[in-house]
């Protein structure tokens, strides 16, 4: 047991260690072709990147990613594709940035209403996409696309003066939260930590014990792993489909509160883009599991605090892109690799244990 | 005949040294991974003959024909055609040196014609139009395959497919045909039908090499017969100088082990009630189908009902529809006295229903999974395995110890994932599974399929063990023998409908396979064993009683 115990860490250790280091690589030479010094980018990189006021952006910024990721992880159990978390906490958040900025209740009880409105919303917007599929067997690859582009539409309808947007020099945006609707600051000697970073953490130990220790967990696992299985062990296959876009869709609600409840106060035109889109990266980074995206949301919030300094150095500042997609291409490749070796190596290594036993049985017979 | 002097583009196949042997094989070892593998086999298969491979599920016949197909590469050992040794890098290879293989699961695209089958991916041969048509026609007439070249696959029967899987063979210049299982799909008659055409093959000096664990078949059409028990060619001998239960005591090792229940156990609480069970279902094209016509039967406490038939004629959708896994349209099914004709899954299970699938790698195991989550799945929400809504890990591991332990099931550990153990072991894990949560309805649905020879014996002794204890078990299972040695009552399925019952006691596996082409109907009788039965089982006239109210013998023919 201890040989499987040590398997799994080298599965779950390895595959992102191999990744990240041939990411590396394959980066380097493109900046050598490029005509730069690839090493002299990675000590600027490095430099900039663990200075005070980068690592309090570093963290802040991973509390978006990182509450992102975990919406498609969701998804990603359940062996669903959830391209929608980016509409999903832009509409969520849009509206959660409405009711917030009509309302002036105390905080203890508008905070709260805030992040609810959220996640319903997101909740919602996801949940379309899980009826279509059980009642139509449309994909939720791309009914979520789709829904990507209608919340957009949406948002761009309601954010304008005169309906529930406010012009603001060149901005439009959602009327102010009220200064008590504001999240409380975690205040370090370099800066100020964002205190939804506190429900990250909670969202992230929430969803392993979810999955891990309960029975619906087991279910919605066992869906991801085998739909057949699941129906016929009793799972309602179509009711779990909808019930975790759902979810995926309620967490993908928070991924805006952070910058609503703590930065902006209100949603406008310069509100965070694309932020759902990293997210699918990064649980693929993290394999779904929350420590991983953790880490996976840290150095995404590293290469993008970093690849602004690394303009000012004469880098082109897209070469940071580059190291994105080509980790993604990386882990993706790295861990169907190292989990069909282990698959293999696990079969190959419990018919000679087997193979052993047999041979001291027969030993012990013939003596 | 041209049949025989212009077969193939291949050079090798013309002239082959007189006294060679067609096919020779020569110390083949393979490893695997957690099941049997072959090692020293040593087979020689002379020209112009039909070639018996015979060994139980799971002894290694499949993997060695692979190997002599080109699928898979042997570790060690040579295989020799016609006096020239060979190494095989792919299927293409041994195509093209004259061998052809006919598989267990048929490789034709239904709606597609017989021609358009047999040239697609050797167009190059006679092209795809009258060239093609001609060399069918003249192929199926020189052995008497009776193929017409421009029906559509979708409209033949099973045997028809065979017939147009083996003319592909011939077609791409085949000298050297492997059979894997031929029979498993054919009826008895259709069994002889089959066995006249290789007849003819031989006689046109074709190799045949015929893969079946079914003794009666080999010693009826084999020249020569080659066992195969763990991996391993054990004897080579003549058809005639052996009989079916020396050739059975081979292949097993040791004595035999047989599926016969010995005492009734039935009792006259009914357990399972399904009556009026109507289903339909969209078929690939779009049409609506019947897929389950009126069934109706009891099984009754301490009660093996065994379903015959040909595979899809509604047995997987009888099983999925007392699962709830498909709603059906009318009729109903009370388990132990509660109607759950609409339940959901779950509570079925909840309710007293294991099920061993049809398919255990698709319905279930998660293969990905270890062994104690496997053991979890399905009783998801019962003791052991969770208290509340919680998932209780600690208890469902230390039950999954007492399972490996007490159903043997040959593992390291319970960590390791489903995918890494033998058929045989998953199967195990699976009753073992089923069978400790109390069941009052057994499902099992080709319960010992593709499992060794040990493990086949375990299971037939779990079952009837179970049996004892009040089980009601509705069993479905394609090897004849063991429906007739494990039930109490047998019934017909044929399209959709339960056509004949029958007594396992007084029926032949001959019998039964005529009535599952739907050439018989009603109560299968053989007169000199009918009162006997009668004795044995107090619950026949019940059930044979709701076979001819309900389904009628008179009304489907």
């Amino acid at each position: 047991m201890k040989r499987l115990d040590r398997d799994k860490l080298i599965t779950a250790v390895g595959a992102p260690v191999l990744a990240v280091f041939a990411a590396l690589v394959l980066t380097s030479v493109i900046i050598l072709i490029s005509g730069k010094d690839p090493f002299r980018a990675y000590q600027v990189m490095i430099e900039f990147g663990t200075t005070d006021r980068s690592a309090i952006y570093i963290v802040n910024k991973s509390t978006m990613f990182f509450l992102s990721a975990l919406a498609v992880a969701i998804g990603f159990r359940m062996n669903l594709f959830n391209i929608g978390v980016d509409g999903q906490y832009r509409i969520a958040a849009f509206f959660a940035a409405a009711v917030g900025g009509a309302l002036s209740l105390p905080g203890i009880i508008q905070i709260p209403l805030i992040i609810l409105v959220a996640m319903g919303v997101g909740a919602i917007w996801a949940g379309i996409a899980g009826v279509l599929r059980t009642t139509r067997g449309v994909s939720e690859v791309i009914t979520t696309i789709m829904l990507n582009s209608i919340a957009g539409a949406v948002i761009g309808y309601y954010l304008t003066a005169g309906r529930l947007g406010e012009k603001d020099g060149n901005l439009t945006h959602t009327p102010n939260l009220p200064s008590s609707s504001r999240i409380f600051m975690i205040e370090t000697s370099v800066g100020d930590i964002n205190g939804f970073v506190v429900f990250a953490v909670l969202a992230g130990v929430l969803y392993w014990f979810v999955l891990n220790r309960t029975r619906f967990g087991f279910d919605l696992r066992s869906v991801g792993q085998s739909e057949t299985a699941a129906a016929a062990s009793g799972v309602d296959v179509k009711r779990m489909i909808v019930t975790s876009m759902v979810l995926s869709g309620a967490v993908a609600g928070l991924v805006g509160m952070p910058t609503l409840l703590g930065e902006s106060y209100n949603y406008g035109t310069d509100f965070p883009l694309g932020v759902g889109f990293t997210g699918i990266a990064i649980a693929l980074l993290g394999r779904n599991h929350p420590v991983g995206i953790a880490l996976g949301a840290l150095l995404w919030a590293f290469l993008e605090r970093t690849g602004t300094q690394l303009e000012f150095e004469g880098y082109d500042q897209k070469i940071v892109e580059v190291i994105k997609g080509i980790i993604v291409l990386c882990v993706v490749i790295a861990y169907e690799v190292v989990r069909r070796w282990a698959l293999r190596d696990q079969q190959r290594r419990v018919g000679e244990e087997l193979a052993q036993a047999r041979k001291t049985e027969k030993a012990e017979v013939g003596a | 005949m041209c049949a025989i002097t212009a077969p193939s583009s291949s050079s090798t196949a013309a002239d082959p040294p007189a006294g060679a042997a067609a096919v020779e094989l020569h110390g083949i070892t393979k490893r695997f991974p957690g099941v049997v593998a072959n090692h020293d086999i040593d087979i020689t298969v002379r020209r112009g003959t039909v070639h018996a491979l015979v060994g139980e599920n799971g002894a290694g016949k499949s993997t060695l024909m692979k190997i002599l197909y080109g699928m898979q590469k042997p570790d060690e050992g040579t295989i020799t055609l016609d006096g020239t040794q060979v190494a095989f890098a792919s299927p293409a290879d041994a195509i093209a040196r004259g061998i052809g293989m006919v598989h267990q699961h048929f490789m034709l695209a239904d709606n597609l014609t017989v021609l358009e089958n047999t040239v697609l991916g050797s167009e190059k041969l006679h092209g795809i139009g009258d060239g093609a048509r001609a060399r069918i026609r003249e192929l199926s007439e020189a052995y008497g395959l009776g193929i017409r070249p421009d029906v559509l696959v979708e409209d033949l029967g099973v045997a028809d497919r065979q017939r147009v899987e083996i003319l592909k063979v011939l077609y791409r210049g085949a000298r050297t045909l492997i059979l894997d299982e031929p029979t498993a799909v054919l009826v008895p008659q259709e069994v002889d039908a089959l066995f006249d055409n290789l007849r003819g093959l031989k006689a046109e000096g074709l190799t045949v090499l015929f893969i079946s664990h079914k003794l009666g078949e080999v010693l009826a059409v084999a020249d020569d017969i080659t066992v195969i028990r763990r991996g391993t060619t054990v004897a080579s001998v003549k058809p005639a100088d052996v009989t079916s239960k020396q050739l059975a005591e081979l292949m097993v090792g040791s004595e035999l082990p047989t599926p016969e229940t010995r005492e009734s156990t039935v009792t006259d609480i009914p357990m399972l009630r399904v009556g009026d069970l109507h289903l339909t279902a969209v078929d690939a094209d779009g049409v609506p189908r019947e897929v389950l016509d009126r069934i109706s039967f009891t099984i009754h406490k301490g009660e093996v009902l065994g379903i015959a038939g040909v595979e899809g004629n509604g047995q997987s959708e009888l099983v999925e529809a007392i699962m709830g896994l498909r709603d059906p349209d009318d009729g109903s099914i009370v388990l132990d006295g509660a109607d759950i004709s609409h339940a959901a899954t779950r509570k079925r299970r909840e309710g007293g229903i294991g099920y061993i699938p049809e398919d255990r790698q698709r319905h279930g195991l998660l293969l990905e999974a270890p062994l104690w989550e496997n053991r979890i799945l399905g009783h998801t929400t019962e003791r052991p395995n969770s208290r509340g809504l919680l998932i209780d890990a600690a208890a469902a591991r230390k039950d999954t110890r007492r399972i490996v332990e007490e159903y043997d099931v040959r593992t390291p550990g319970i960590d390791v994932t489903a995918a890494s153990l033998s058929g045989g072991n998953q199967q195990k894990l699976i009753v073992g599974r089923e069978m400790s949560h109390q069941p009052k309805l057994l499902i099992a649905a080709h319960p010992t399929r593709g499992v060794d020879v040990g493990a086949q014996a375990d299971i037939w002794e779990q079952i009837r063990e179970a049996r004892r204890e009040g089980l009601a078990v509705l069993l479905i299972s394609a090897d004849l023998d063991e429906l007739i040695g494990l039930s109490d009552t047998l019934r017909v399925m044929y399209r959709g409908r339960l056509v004949a019952d029958a007594d396992p006691a007084a029926i032949t596996p001959e019998e039964l396979g005529s009535a599952m082409t739907g050439a018989a109907s009603g109560h299968l009788e053989d007169d000199t064993a009918a009162p006997d039965a009668a004795v044995r089982k107090p619950a026949a006239p019940d059930t044979s009683g709701d076979a001819d109210g309900g389904q009628g013998g008179g009304r489907t023919r």
